[in-house]
């Protein structure tokens, strides 16, 4: 229950530290707010031989918006993150989330980043880049790309950085002003780790829904958007059997897990129970703010 | 780089300092190094909330930190909380009265975890109480008297303010 050997870098830049990540050649872990990291550390489930830790570069966890998208610092912790007017104003969905995002002592660490990257197939936070369309910035020794959330999840605990980028930037374009939304999770006991969890995101204009946002957690082994059955949203509207339909479908649509805590029939069965409460209080917050 | 590597901090209003490896983790840097034996080290993995302090002023689990990457940090832990002729913090008066320990081992970690929450929320409803030491587990009470200590606890401490 102690972590093995490792050697400590704390650079004072990125470029610094993406120099420090390629001499590793992939033997090197990034310890950001480090609430996944460690605890793997201390069981050896990681070993690796060097700790590139980012706590100590400056700017990494600043927050703006321009043009209509919230430009979020890697490092940025989630605690910062949920009680930031800037988020309750343009990501409601995100701030709804981070609440279910482990406990609030494990919040002042942990950073919106280090959950990206780590990809944990129950997390919350990925499950918000799907829902909302964001995208990751990426630096490596080239320069920076742009990795959109649907390109970013491959596998449990695998995302397409390179082994010699670093997630330094999240960006979310800022939700309407006139959207509903809803987190719909169910876990064992609050804080633990998804057992499935749906967020939905959607803009109603009279009878019809101009944008219907659905997307996963803990259900398959990424997180996913539901397109199909958003788009059921978006033909037939949100009366109870256009929400009923779109509820059925998502449960056909995800590839759920097995594992100890749910079978994969529990998965899908939840899936679908999720997403009906998720669509029908995002339906009604939405009429209360739309007045 | 693995070599040990020295660490001055702030503990409980004391410049402290000591020197380990890198791996050392926080919670047995501190009990360990500094002899700060109230914080606990329950399951080592961030689950149980029994190491969890104060670190810059907000509750963190020293389980899962580097004692390194505290260096230059300012941590209170249990042994901060009571004034220094002993009385007792009102949310340690509080637990004293309603009973909300047994063994004991929670209780620096609830203590934390419940200060923590009242800086954000000082007026906490039950259910909100229930919600916030969530975070920390206890194997004996079952947690109703901590529950009624925490209310007490925050009303002894809005009282002590106005
Ligand atoms: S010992 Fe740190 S959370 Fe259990
Ligand atoms: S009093 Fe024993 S674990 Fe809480």
């Amino acid at each position: 229950m102690k972590p093995a050997k490792f050697d400590y870098h704390c650079p004072a830049t990125v470029d610094e530290a993406i120099a420090v990540l390629g001499r590793y050649q992939g033997e090197a872990r990034i310890l950001a707010g480090g609430q996944s990291l460690v605890p793997m550390m201390n069981f050896r489930l990681a070993t690796p031989a060097a700790i590139i830790d980012l706590n100590r570069i400056r700017g990494l966890d600043q927050t703006e918006v321009t043009d209509g998208t919230v430009r979020i610092g890697a490092m940025a912790r989630q605690r910062r993150l949920e009680f930031a007017p800037l988020v309750a104003e343009g990501l409601p969905l995100l701030t709804e989330a981070l609440r279910w995002v482990g406990h609030l002592p494990t919040r002042t660490r942990g950073t919106i980043g280090g959950s990206i990257a780590h990809a944990d197939p129950a997390a919350e936070i990925p499950m918000v880049l799907q829902a909302l369309a964001g995208e990751v910035v990426a630096r490596g020794p080239e320069g920076e790309r742009c990795i959109a959330a649907p390109d970013l999840f491959v596998a449990p605990l695998t995302t397409a950085l390179g082994f010699d980028e670093i997630l330094t930037e999240v960006r979310l374009p800022a939700m309407p002003p006139e959207a509903g939304y809803a987190i719909e999770e169910f876990a064992r006991r609050k804080g633990d780790f998804a057992i499935a969890a749906i967020a939905v995101m959607l803009v109603r204009d009279g009878e019809r829904c101009t944008t219907a946002r659905l997307a996963t957690a803990g259900i398959g082994p990424v997180p996913v958007r539901l397109l199909d059955a958003e788009a059921i949203l978006k033909e037939r509207g949100l009366g109870e059997a256009a929400v009923a339909a779109a509820a059925q479908r998502a449960a056909e649509l995800v590839e759920p897990m097995a594992d100890h805590n749910a079978s994969a029939d529990f998965r899908r069965h939840l899936t679908g129970v999720l997403t009906r409460r998720a669509i029908l209080k995002a339906r009604d917050r939405q009429n209360v703010r739309s007045g | 780089m693995s070599a040990p590597v020295d660490i001055r901090l702030t503990v409980n209003g004391q410049p402290r300092e000591g020197r380990c490896e890198p791996r050392k983790l926080l919670v047995d840097f501190i009990r360990e190094d500094l002899g700060l034996t109230g914080t606990h080290a329950g399951c080592e993995h961030g689950v149980c909330g029994a190491c969890t302090i104060f670190y810059n002023g907000e509750a963190a689990r020293s389980c899962i930190m580097f004692a390194v990457q505290a260096d230059g940090a300012e941590l209170l832990t249990v042994e901060g909380l009571a004034e220094s002729d002993g009385k007792l913090h009102p949310m340690q008066q509080a637990f004293h009265e309603h009973h909300a320990l047994q063994c004991g081992f929670c209780t620096p970690g609830m203590l934390i975890a419940a200060l923590d929450y009242l800086k954000i929320n000082p007026s906490p409803t039950e259910d909100e109480i229930r919600d916030a030491i969530s975070a920390v587990l206890c194997r004996c009470t079952g947690y109703i008297n901590i529950v009624k200590a925490v209310k007490a606890g925050a009303e002894a401490m809005r009282a002590a303010k106005s």
